[in-house]
């Protein structure tokens, strides 16, 4: 009855996530008082699973095949479900990744348990684990708690510091897997980039960012105003990019740039997490939101609440008095 | 081709949420809904592909009575028919729990491909595609930016994270959960919301339907997050609020 850590890799390279996964895992399993355990999956994978072993793992599984050297959800899904089936971890605990939240469901559905998305927290309660999740993009929190075992959560990126690598001897333990490529009914071709991008955003100094609050194309010289004084660069909240209002290379979050400027501008933006990790990083971030209770507050050194199309235009006309 | 689409109803936008006196759901008395947006999405690639190789998109929306209005909206733009499963307990259910309702209307369509959309605007698993290609033995794929049917198949452009993107090819039946801002959005016409009235909608009830599966996760208490973080906020009328950041920008931050 242990908790089992999925450690995400890409071609030998852990997700930077991975580890995060592994310390609210470790969290859980001293509170539970149960061991914890990773799995690598891939295709030669020796040297990560040598590498995870320097971690407090009480064991790593190594699930060495060929057929999963290239990530399908059928792939993952079928050797994760032989070990589980063959170990009985009680929990499964998984990094928010893109790739987790492609086969975990999947993986979960096959025990006919819930998966527990995207957690921020967890408490255990009478040698339970009570799960912490975001409801509405971060404005509401819900504590989950799942019945029967296995159970299987995923834990959003920046919500637990990274674990790091210790003088551990974790034991190796190789896991071998069934399977068969007429399983596998994906065909996934090379990962590749878009074309070389015309603004880059990572080497700005200052951002004026945009987001829905905008409500329109045709407002965009307002915060374009502002970006003016202050030499900034223009981006922008995905749905800005959807819409076509700014081109996808504004786009800063999971999907778009991760920037980290002196100063980023939050305007009309709600602080949704796949915004958040995209400008996290910023040295300070000021936040204009007519919503009080917005989560872009969480994570700002200023915040000015209220109407963006008075607070924009004012704050152009302080910005040229103090430089005057 | 047949396209299913699955469609959600949530809070508008920006509504002001309110917690129920238990403490386990919103107080849902006096809010408005509307599509759920990455939805309207999936029902646009839906349509488009229609557009090109024939078919037909069935809609398919589980809640409570008030859902039809978002269905009658997916008619005027262009869906063919609708299935609305009703049930009126689904506010705080996990993903399996309404998953599996679906599926157990969709065994029986034997669609060519299901969309979703990625997320919830409300609850936000991410999971019902993929737990619906689950239950239903499709392949799948998520966080989908293109679709090109090629015959049996379909290949399909998928975001990876940090900018990077992949194609994969997946025999049909499959199910797509769709991305945003994959193409752009329609308006229903007037002609089309007209139309809408005459297309059957197949009413089902959830308590007759027999889901292989049992909620397994339970949303105990629903709560304003704890603030952790001392941000500053600065208040009063525009110009003073505007005064006080260059203030704070120049001699406190010292980033101006
Ligand atoms: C897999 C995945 C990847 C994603 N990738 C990204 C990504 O890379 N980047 C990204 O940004 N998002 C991404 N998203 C979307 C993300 O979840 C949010 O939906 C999005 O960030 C919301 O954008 P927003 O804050 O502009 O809009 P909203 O959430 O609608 O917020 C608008 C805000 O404006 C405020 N407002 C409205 N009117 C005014 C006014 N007059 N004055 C002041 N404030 C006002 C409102 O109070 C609200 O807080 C992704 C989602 C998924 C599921
Ligand atoms: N009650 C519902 N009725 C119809 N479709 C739904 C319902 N709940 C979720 N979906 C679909 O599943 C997608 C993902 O939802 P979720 O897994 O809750 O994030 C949504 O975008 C919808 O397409």
């Amino acid at each position: 009855m242990s908790v089992l850590v999925v450690l995400e890799q890409h071609g030998g390279k852990w997700n930077r996530m991975a580890f995060e996964a592994a310390a609210a895992g470790k969290m859980i399993a001293e509170s539970l008082g149960v061991p914890l355990q990773a799995v690598v999956l891939g295709s030669a994978i020796d040297g990560l699973a040598n590498d995870a072993a320097r971690y407090e793992f009480r064991k790593v599984f190594a699930t060495d095949n060929p057929l999963l050297a290239r990530y399908t959800p059928d792939g993952y899904t079928a050797a994760l479900e032989q070990l589980i089936r063959a170990h009985q971890p009680r929990l499964i605990v998984f990094p928010h990744s893109y790739q987790v939240r492609d086969y975990a469901p999947k993986l979960s559905t096959r025990f006919r348990k819930a998966f527990i998305s995207d957690v921020v927290g967890v408490k255990t309660e009478n040698d339970q684990a009570v799960f912490v999740r975001q409801l509405f993009q971060g404005k509401l929190s819900a504590d989950v708690r799942a019945n029967g075992n296995p159970q299987f959560a995923s834990v959003q990126a920046g919500a637990f510091r990274a674990m790091e690598p210790g003088d551990g001897q974790a034991q190796i333990e190789r896991f071998a897997v069934k399977l068969d490529s007429a399983q596998i009914r994906s065909q996934p071709e090379e990962p590749f980039r878009e074309a070389q991008r015309s603004v880059d955003l990572t080497a700005a100094d200052v951002i004026v960012s945009v987001g829905r609050g905008i409500k329109e194309k045709d407002n965009l010289p307002v915060v374009e105003a502002l970006a003016g004084v202050l030499g900034a660069e223009l981006a922008a909240s995905r749905p800005i990019c959807d819409n076509g209002w700014l081109p996808m290379e504004r786009q800063v979050g999971s999907s778009g740039q991760t920037v980290s400027p002196r100063i980023y501008f939050a305007i009309g933006i709600s602080g949704a997490i796949q915004h958040l990790v995209g400008m996290k990083g910023s040295k300070t971030v000021v936040a204009i939101n007519k919503d009080e209770n917005a989560p872009i507050f969480e994570t700002a050194d200023y915040g000015a609440v209220g109407d963006l199309f008075e607070i924009v235009p004012a704050l152009v006309e302080e910005i040229k008095k103090s430089k005057a | 081709m047949k396209i299913i689409v699955s469609v959600k109803q949530v809070p508008v936008r920006d509504s002001l949420l309110r917690i129920n006196g238990e403490g386990t759901w919103l107080d849902e008395s006096d809010l408005s809904y509307e599509m759920n947006e990455p939805d309207a999405y999936a029902l646009e690639e839906a349509l488009q592909l229609k557009e090109k190789l024939g078919g037909e998109v069935v809609v398919i929306c589980a809640g409570p009575q008030r859902v039809s209005q978002t269905i009658r909206e997916a008619l005027a733009k262009g869906a063919d028919r609708a299935i609305h499963v009703q049930a009126e307990d689904l506010g705080p259910r996990d993903a399996l729990t309404t998953a599996a309702l679906l599926a157990a209307v969709l065994k029986a369509e034997l669609p060519d491909m299901i969309l979703t959309g990625l997320q919830s605007d409300d609850l936000g698993y991410g999971q019902t595609g993929v737990i619906l290609a689950e239950l239903l033995g499709y392949a799948h794929a998520t966080i989908v930016m293109e679709v090109e049917p090629q015959g049996n198949t379909i290949r399909v452009k998928r975001e990876l994270e940090d900018g990077w993107f992949q194609n994969v090819i997946l025999p049909l039946p499959a199910v797509l959960t769709v991305q945003s801002g994959i193409k752009k959005l329609r308006y229903a016409t007037l002609m089309g919301i007209k139309k809408a009235k005459t297309k059957e909608v197949k009413t089902v009830s959830a308590s007759d339907l027999v889901p292989d599966t049992a909620p397994s996760a339970l949303m105990e208490r629903i709560y304003l997050p704890a603030h952790a973080k001392h941000t500053q906020i600065l208040s009063g009328d525009p110009k003073d609020v505007a005064r006080q950041l260059v203030e704070k920008l120049r001699f406190e931050a010292r980033v101006l």
